[in-house]
């Protein structure tokens, strides 16, 4: 699959906020907005004209970061015409016997135009030579299935067999359920990976965007020799709603945002999306001389 | 009820032996130590030194209570980051005098909570899978009662992966999976059976390696006979992954986790 090929002019509006449900239901009721040149940013909740929004995907008034896809995601991160791509054509197997799970599959890859919810591969950020993975939340909520964890272990592996830096952008809701247990075993296969590259004296950086749950907070999100963030995103391990139905009580003000992990000590940087490129090739950089 | 949720049943119930309890009854001389050096002390892991027919051994266990008042200690079985911490620096220690670990696992999950989540859930999870992936020295993990997703997993990355017969493992509740995949809070028995989550599903996948039969009246009552054969079981098979060369040793931890994967290319 040529990832720039099918790249199409979706948008997608999902930005940190805990108002989705209600924005869906409008949708559901019928377009208050004229179709196509008009969106609503969910945390500032102006209407903006769409063409106001530049390759950074960020709200032009309140400077919502909107989830990106992995295409533009490489676009903004790297050099031009350097990423080439790793084992593009992999799709899930249907381990529990899951009911449907190829149709299910399917409708994500259609909704996506993606094979699945991660995209690895090699590129250069600012002339420094690295392999990405960056994962997709339109894709089935980015959650982890067989894929995922396969896709970036081999990624993890082949940045240590060539003794390069692997940068991973991390959004995911946690585990891919239909996958049942094989789903969980991803969690320690990434992370024994993770460890022979660590192992090797090689650099990791995590990038978390919003949002990062579940088994990839508690897998390779947490994992990095650097950990930056995205302003604002959800990251943490429990889900706010099961929290909520043991504590029985309201959940602070910002918490599990990218500044509470900030503050708690499991996020180096936020970084603004338009600084990112140049911070991880600062970051690329510094970590020649090991080599 | 089907046979799933039988175990699940089970493996849920108030009186089915504790850590605690399988630790007194597998080996002598157990000496509990406390604390992860940096927070507090997660009584929800229980952990420490012993012998094993006189072989020195680190054990780590995951303590539910019999009793509310227990219970209360123990948070119901539910770690908190200080938990698995402890638990790390309870590996490490063994590593450092070359001592085979073993893990004792009941639990319905990490504990979801504020302070929790403060003190990195996430993190000191990801971690423990991270460095028992290459702890350099012989782990066996075994589970007596509930693995409750990453929190069980925490603890589970070992050479070999034992499961009672009526222990059971999964990605989430059955309760969870029928509630958020299906939308239907009752088709919770229909959800332990799809999830595959018993332990002769998981012999099937090579989650499990081995299984150990529990008496039909109920383990509870026969508590000796079933924490002796484990006893046995590890008396067999520790000797020769301790004289393992290392190298050798965490290849085949290495490759035994990496071969879980369902996919086409
Ligand atoms: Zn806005």
């Amino acid at each position: 699959m040529n990832l720039f090929s099918k790249r199409k002019n979706y948008f997608s509006l999902d930005t940190p906020s805990e108002k989705k449900k209600t924005d869906r239901k409008k949708k559901e009721q019928g377009p208050s907005i004229p179709n196509g040149m008009w969106i609503k940013c969910n945390t500032c909740k102006m209407i903006i004209y769409k063409k106001e929004i530049t390759e950074y995907k960020l709200c032009p008034s309140c400077g919502a970061h909107f989830r990106m896809t992995p295409a533009e995601r490489i676009a903004i991160t790297c050099d031009e015409g350097s990423f080439q791509e790793f084992d593009a054509d992999m799709i899930p197997e249907n381990p529990m016997e899951y009911p449907d799970y190829d149709k299910i599959i399917g409708k994500a890859q259609d909704k996506t135009k993606l094979r699945e919810a991660v995209v690895t591969g090699r590129c250069k950020i600012e002339g420094n030579d690295a392999v990405i993975a960056i994962m997709d939340s339109h894709f089935m909520m980015g959650s982890m299935g067989s894929v995922v964890g396969e896709k970036i272990t081999r990624a993890v592996e082949r940045a240590t067999e060539e003794r390069l830096p692997i940068i991973i952008f991390t959004t995911s809701g946690g585990a891919r359920m239909q996958e049942g247990i094989i789903s969980l075993m991803q969690m320690a296969k990434v992370s024994e990976a993770l460890g022979r590259h660590d192992a090797a004296g090689l650099l990791y950086v995590t990038v978390l965007t919003d949002p990062t749950t579940g088994g990839v907070t508690a897998s390779f999100a947490m994992l990095g020799d650097i950990i930056l963030s995205e302003p604002k995103a959800l990251i943490g391990f429990a889900g706010q709603r099961v929290i909520q139905g043991t504590i029985h009580q309201k959940l602070p003000e910002g918490f599990q945002r990218a500044e509470f992990q900030l503050d708690h000590g499991f996020v180096d940087r936020i970084v603004h999306r338009e600084e990112l490129r140049g911070e991880l090739g600062k970051i690329l950089k510094l970590h020649q001389t090991g080599k | 009820m089907n046979e799933s949720m039988r175990s699940v049943t089970i493996a849920r119930q108030i009186d089915r032996p504790s850590a605690k309890q399988f630790i007194d009854e597998m080996f002598e001389d157990f000496m509990e130590f406390h604390g992860d050096r940096m927070f507090g002390d997660d009584g929800a892991i229980v952990g420490g030194i012993a012998s094993l027919n006189g072989m020195p051994v680190t054990v780590i266990g995951i303590q539910k209570g019999h009793t509310l008042e227990e219970n209360v200690n123990c948070n119901f079985g539910q770690p908190n980051p200080e938990g698995y911490r402890k638990a790390l620096r309870l590996m490490k220690q063994a590593e450092k005098f070359h001592r085979p670990v073993i893990t004792l696992i009941n639990t319905a999950g990490a504990f979801p909570g504020v302070g929790a989540e403060e003190r990195g859930q996430g993190e000191a999870i990801a971690r423990n899978l991270m460095e028992m992936s290459r702890l350099k020295t012989p782990v066996i993990s075994i589970f007596i009662g509930e693995g409750g997703s990453g929190g069980a997993l925490a603890l589970a990355v070992g050479d070999q992966v034992w499961m009672l017969e009526h222990a059971v493992y999964s990605i989430l509740s059955p309760e969870g999976f029928s509630s958020i995949l299906w939308k239907d809070p009752t088709r919770v028995a229909e959800a332990a059976e799809r999830m595959k989550m018993t332990a002769k599903d998981l012999l099937k996948n090579h989650v499990a390696d081995r299984m150990f039969a529990e008496p039909e009246d109920g383990l509870e009552h026969h508590l000796p006979e079933v924490a002796g054969e484990l006893k046995q079981a590890l008396t067999e098979v520790l000797p020769e992954l301790v004289d393992t060369d290392t190298e050798e040793l965490l290849q085949k931890r290495y490759e035994r986790f990496r071969q879980f994967g369902s996919f086409v290319e």
